[in-house]
This record gives C-alpha cells, structure tokens and sequence, in this order.
C-alpha cells in the first residue's frame, strides 16, 4: 500500500490553485510563451493559404484550429522529432521499457512465479515506472577514493553511445535519424565505446570488484567485437553496400538469414556476449565479484546504466533485424489511408466531416508504407529480443576461459566460413549486387 | 615471513596478488568471509574465516534443560531441523535408557527424511543461483514450499518443528496423513526428476563444474569430509547403513556414490540423494505401524550423580552430524557438543581452491554443502 498525502484532500488541493493562481498564470505565460516561440522559430515553418507562417501567425490557430496540421507536418520533418521522439530516443526507450516489463514477467512464468503484479491496475505493468521514481529518489553514494569526474561522466557516456547507436538503426524507409553511408561502419565505432566506457567507470571507482568486473568486461568485449564485424561482413559483401537503410531494402525478397544462417548464429551469439546477457553476464556475475563493474553506481547513475543497457539492447536487436531478417520489409497489412475520405468528407445527413489539411500530412509522412514497415520492424525487433531474453532462464552463466575459448577458436572460425559462404554465392553469380536479387 | 610477536607475522606484499574479502556482505559468501588471494584470474589462496553467526549453542544448552534444549538446539540448522536433532533426542534416550515405540521410530524416520528433501532443495536452490542460473533458484524454491506444508500438517511449525523430543516425537501423526504424504512424496519426486533437463543435463552446468574442484579419495578421507562430499570422491559412506539408528536397519537404503569427486558429483549426490529419500519415505509409510503410542514418559536418570557421556551422530543432509552428551544428573546437561559435518567440510575448501579460477570460487564454495551457520553453531 502506498500513501503519498495521507491528508491529501481534492477540495483543499483546488483551493490552493486558486489562491495561487496569479502566480501559476504568470509563470505559464513567462515560460510556455516563450519556449512555444522558440519552438516555433527552430521549425521550418510551411506556407498556407499564400502566407509564410510567421510564429506570430501561427497562433492564429486558435481561430483556424486546422492550421496546427502544417506545424504539426513541419514538426513531424524536423530532425528534433527524428532524435527525440519517433526513430530515435523516445521510440526506443518505449520499447526498452516494454522489453523490459516482458523479460520480468517471461522470467516469472519460467520460473513459476507471477512477477510484478500489484504495481498499476494491470499484472503490474507500473512496476517499471516504480522502479524508476525510487532510483530517482535514492542518495547517490561516490566512493571516497573515487575519479570523481569520470565517475560521474561514465553513465552518462553510457546512455549517449547507446543512444548513438540507436540513432543509426533504420525503422522504416527514410525513417532513420542518421542515414549515413558508412552506416555498419559506423555501427562498429559505436560498439567501439562501450569497454572504454565500462573500463573508465570501473578503474575511477577505484574499488576492487568494479575492477575485476571491468577487466572481466573489457576481455568478454573486445574479444568478441571481431567475430561480430566478421559474421557481418557477409551481408556486405552480397548486398554491396555498408549503408544500413540500403541493406534493409535490398532483402526486399527474402531476408540474408536464409542464405547466411551460420552468419546470423554468430552475430546472435556474440550479441548476448556483447550485452552481457545469461549466460555470458560474467562482468556482473553476481555470485563472484558482486555486481563487477556496477558495484559502487547507485541511485539514478544506476538507473542510467540499465537504461543505456536496454537501448543497447533494443539497437542491437534493430540491427539482427536489418542486417539478417529484412528490417522493415514484410507483406502490406496495414490497409490503405482514407485520403478521399479524408477530403472529400463522408456523407452522412445532413453533416459532412471534412478536415481539410489533414491529407497532405497522410500522404507525406506518415504513409502506408511508413506504417507497414514500423510495424514489421517492431515484431520482427520483439521475436529477437525474446530470444535474446530466453536464455537467462535455462542457461547458467559461463566462466572467463570458456568464454574468451569460444570467442577465438570457434566464432573466428564460423564467422569465417559465413565469409566464404557469401564468397561462393557472389562468385557462383546466384546472388550480390550484381547478380540476381 | 618474519615473526614480530608469537603468532603475529608480517607478509611480504606482491604486487601481482589482489587480496579480496569475499563476504560477509558479499552475495556469494553465505554468513562467513572468504579471504581469497588471486593472481588475475586464479586463486593462490583461500582462508575461510567461519565464526560471523557464532551463538554459543553448545554454552547456550548448559544452562536449559532437556526439554528446553530442543527448540534452540536446531537453530544451526532451521532447514535440516529434525536432523540436527537427531543425535540429541538419541543421546538422551541412551542416557535415561529409554525405549522409543516403534510407531515413533517410522515417524522420525519420516520426518528427518522430508526435512533433508527440504534442506538439499533450499542448498540446491543456492547452488543455481551461485551459478547464475536463475530458475535454479525459483524452482526448488517454490517446490520446497510443498514438502514445508506436509511438515506443517505433521508438526504444526512450517520451519523450526521442535518435532523430537527424548522419548519419541511431540505429536502423534494427524490423521489420514499416510495418504497425504505419499501423494506428496509421489509428486515431488516427479518433479525433482524434471530438474535435470534444466541444471544437471545442461551443457554449460557441466562444461563449468567438470573437472573443477577435483578433491580425490585419498584427500576426502585425509580431511575428514563427510556426507555427500565424501560419496562424490567414491566412498562408499553413509550412517543409516554402517550405524544404523531408530529403524534404518529395517529399510532398503540405497547410498549413491559417484568416482569424479569434482563440483560436479559433489552437487549432483545430494539431488540423487533426495531421490533416495523419497524411496525410504515410501517403504517407511508402508511399515510403519498403524497405530499406538508415539512418545513415552520420562523418568529420572537411572545412573544417578556420577559423569555419564554419550556420543551419537546420524546422516543430516550434509553429512554426520554427531552429539556428545555429558550428564551429571542434573535436569540440565553437563556438557554438550555438536559436531557439525559443515566445519569439516569446510576444511577441504583451501585446498580445493587453490590454482581454481576465480569463476569456480562459487561453485566449489558451494558444492561443499557447507552451511555457514551450522559450522559457527
């Protein structure tokens, strides 16, 4: 049971708005004014009715609330949407959190239990928002010998690169917050961050089981980071490209699994390593060294971490899914837009609904195909996830040598044989760039 | 090493070695410390440093009587409480020269056998989360919980039963509980065989515990380890065949012996284990009298003001566990000891770990069925 006011009462609460609310008036108007200006002014803004809009102008959407469509279709092409909110952070972080709500109860029906349940309405669905105020709420502790810059700097570091990653995972067509050229190479540079990241907060702790788990992380990734560029390097080479969004479009007719599957059993392998998940979670093997390199984080940096991991988690199954299984490609299931609808209005008596303004919006960005390919994005990124997490139930964790045994001799050696793979289908002229596709 | 006072010494400092206390506050530990010396990845030393939870049992049972004594006597062990008991309840009864009922003995039987179930189950529970195996953990758990329920029907306590008493046991059996108890039994062995397509079958238990920890037959019986350690080296080991007590001698006892001696065995004898009991449950149930008494009155000690010492030990779920019973007398004892298989146990610790990589320090610790509390009494 939670109390937060226990004296809490609704009529006192309304009471206090009003006597207070020349003060909540002024601070609206001196804030909210202001920050929807500068809103305004960042936004490209689109000509309607044969005048620029003006951010002046623009609150003349309180007479004509069907100007607002245009801002919002401006808004919706801004590279601040792309980052904050749909293929970038906010997207990502939703599905982060619904990943992590399903592991805790996926977890708890393996192991025939009920996990979260009384947090929010629903089997606990709120659990994830609890935990999240708690960590808020919690005293951050700083070891005393601690780098204390580094320190602080390392979760922050850590959700950054994560979210670099997420940034260059493509979600629909044209719908990717960096399209770069060298995308995959890319990819590799932001991988490239996470044991310095890891190896600076666990030496500037400056505590002993943060260093073993560091050690222990910085071995597990770099030594797995070469089969994982390798068991990659065969989707480069049939589909001629390093750019992610092209290498989605070109499994339009069947996705590389099929042909690369020693390929796709390498990179998922050397995924759960590179996440540290069961059963190779040895730099927070608990029973060991603690929580190795989380040891001495607390409160929300904690939280940070988990977030950044999770992100990580979610980009790195964005990337199985575009490199192996087709990314966005899959069969039309969302059905057509009404557009004629949408202008023309719909007969009915005396009434005609027409939203004028709303077409151009359906047509230009948010389009069927954009729709279609989110959705066959989100479920083929779901299915890995899920098995990225179904591991943890059956498997114990692994131990160092049996680890770094397994990352040398036998994912080099698959990784390679994935290349020559690939090498024979190019050369045989069955598939590649040039062949048939 | 140069010695600056009887007893105090200094080391010399490697750079190389890092020494690391694992535990008491360590999720890996269990209620003891660790002082584990690795160079990189390997142990080069181990000190297990037992005495965290030391509560002067055995100073503690001086100063009650024989009743008085049971509820805090298996407090070492709350899991394994009937067993922990055991050599107790059979001390005293040797010293007052009393007679147990038969229907009392199948009863004590019984219940030590469904208190090791529970015991090994709550180890075993630990034992898959040391390995990071988190089902491990949940499954023998919440499957424990059935046989704690059987043993509330049978005692009334879910956890401490204070169960057995000088004399035979405090209750009598409730009624209809042959029929209970062997469904449950039924069912919790069908269960129990499940866990080794999860743990014991699982490629990556064995490639990790394989090999690890080896303690050969020579050294087992060297270090004086017992129970299911002992029986991982191949010795052939167990109380209720060579000393059999109460009525043991009646049963089909199978021992399990396995020849590796490595993590492995040692954690797969005490699930075999459980098996077994299972077994002697079931022949225990079909012997057992229907009906008559269960305990019988005590009378004063017969041998009067003079010393007179008993040693007994029985088969605990971790090995066995003997009690030294001094009485002058007295409704209070004048002595007594206990002598835990987990101390001895963990003698083999040190040697064990030495040149083990740091990842099987909780393994090895473990596979020990070493209970950290029991050892400090």
């Amino acid at each position: 049971m939670s109390v937060i006011a226990p004296d809490f009462k609704l009529s006192s609460f309304i009471k206090s708005l009003l006597d207070n609310i020349f003060w909540i008036l002024l601070l609206l108007v001196l804030i909210g004014i202001p920050l929807v200006f500068m809103v305004l002014f960042v936004i490209p803004l689109p000509v309607i009715d044969g005048e620029l809009l003006t951010p002046f102008l623009a609150l003349s959407w309180i007479a004509d609330p069907s100007r607002t469509l245009p801002i919002i279709q401006a808004f919706l092409e801004t590279d601040i949407f792309r980052v904050m909110a749909f293929p970038g952070f906010g997207f990502a972080a939703l599905l982060a959190a619904g990943t992590i709500f399903a592991e805790r109860k996926m977890m708890a029906k393996i192991q025939l239990r009920v996990g979260p349940f009384y947090c929010g309405k629903f089997e606990g669905i709120l659990q994830l928002m609890g935990d999240g105020l708690k960590l808020i709420s919690k005293e951050i502790i700083i070891p005393a010998k601690a780098d204390k810059p580094i320190f602080w700097a390392a979760p922050v570091m850590f959700v950054a690169a994560a979210a670099a990653f997420v940034a260059l995972i493509p979600v629909a067509p044209g719908w990717v917050v960096a399209d770069v050229d060298l995308g995959l190479l890319a990819v590799f540079a932001v991988i490239g961050f996470f044991p310095i990241i890891t190896i600076l907060s666990a030496w500037s702790a400056n505590s002993k089981y943060p260093f073993i788990g560091g050690i222990r992380a910085l071995f597990q990734m770099v030594s797995f980071e070469i089969p994982l560029i390798l068991s990659l390097l065969g989707v480069v080479i049939l589909t001629g490209s390093l750019n992610l969004s092209e290498i989605a479009a070109s499994q339009s007719n069947f996705p590389w699994i099929i042909f690369l599957p020693v390929g796709a059993i390498v990179f998922f392998i050397t995924m759960l390593a590179e996440l540290e998940r069961i059963p190779f979670d040895l730099p927070e093997a608990e029973s060991e060294i603690v929580a190795g390199w989380l040891t001495e984080l607390s409160g929300m940096m904690y939280g940070l971490v988990q977030l950044g991991s999770y992100l990580k988690l979610y980009a790195f199954a964005g990337l199985f899914v575009v490199l192996f299984l087709g990314g966005w490609n899959g069969p039309m299931v969302v059905p057509s837009l009404p557009l004629e609808l949408i202008e023309n209005g719909i007969e009915m008596g005396p009434i005609t609904l027409k939203i004028s303004g709303l077409a151009p919006l359906l047509s230009e960005v948010i389009t069927q195909e954009m729709l279609n390919g989110t959705l066959w994005f989100v479920l083929k990124t779901v299915g890995v996830i899920f098995f990225i997490i179904l591991p943890r139930g059956v498997f114990p964790r692994i131990r160092v040598d049996m680890l770094l045994d397994l990352g040398w001799s036998k994912l080099i050696g698959l990784a390679f044989v994935n290349i020559f793979i690939a090498l024979g289908l190019l050369y045989a002229g069955v598939l590649g760039p040039g062949g048939l596709q | 090493m140069n010695e600056i006072m009887p007893g105090l010494a200094l080391q010399k400092v490697d750079e190389r070695i890092m020494t690391l206390n694992v535990g008491p506050q360590h999720p890996g530990s269990g209620h003891m410390r660790l002082i584990v010396q690795i160079d990189g990845d390997y142990i080069v030393a181990c000190d297990p440093d037992p005495g965290y939870v030391h509560r002067g049992e055995e100073k503690m049972a001086e100063y009650r009587n024989y009743i008085l004594n049971i509820p805090h006597l298996e407090r070492p062990v709350i899991h394994d409480s009937c067993n922990v008991l055991y050599p107790y309840v059979l001390g005293v009864e040797e010293i007052l020269g009393i007679e147990v009922p038969e229907r009392a003995k199948y009863v004590r039987v019984i219940a030590s056998e469904l208190n090791r179930c529970i015991y090994i189950m709550y180890w075993l529970a630990i034992y898959g989360i040391f390995l990071g195996h988190s089902t491990m953990f949940m499954w023998p758990a919440g499957d424990r919980e059935l046989l704690i329920d059987l043993m509330e029907k049978m005692t009334g306590a879910r956890v401490t039963h204070a169960f057995f008493v000088p004399g035979g046991v405090r209750n009598d059996l409730p009624a209809n509980f042959e029929d209970v108890c062997l469904r449950y039994v039924n069912y919790f062995e069908k269960r129990i065989k499940e866990y080794s397509a999860v743990f014991y079958d699982n490629p990556i238990l064995i490639a990790r515990t394989k090999d690890t920890g080896v303690l050969s037959r020579q050294d087992a019986i060297r270090l004086g380890t017992t129970g299911s350690v002992l029986r991982a080296s191949g010795v052939d080991y167990d109380l209720r065949k060579k000393e059999p007590y109460d009525v043991y001698d009646e049963l089909d006892v199978h021992t399990n012996v396995m020849k590796e001696g490595d993590s492995y065995a040692r954690s797969k004898i005490p699930w075999l284990d459980m098996l077994e009991s299972c077994n002697i449950i079931r022949q225990a149930l079909q012997k057992m009298p229907k009906s008559g008494s269960v305990r019988v009155k005590l009378k004063p000690n017969p041998k009067g003001k003079g010393l007179t010492s008993v040693y007994k030990r029985v088969e605990s779920g971790r090995g066995s566990l003997g009690c030294y019973v001094v009485s002058d007398g007295k409704p209070e004892p004048y002595r007594l000891k206990l002598s835990v298989p987990s101390f001895r146990n963990l003698i083999a610790l040190p040697y064990l770990l030495k040149g083990e990589k740091l990842g099987n320090m909780p393994s090895v610790y473990w596979s020990l069925n070493y209970w950290p509390v029991e050892a400090d009494r």
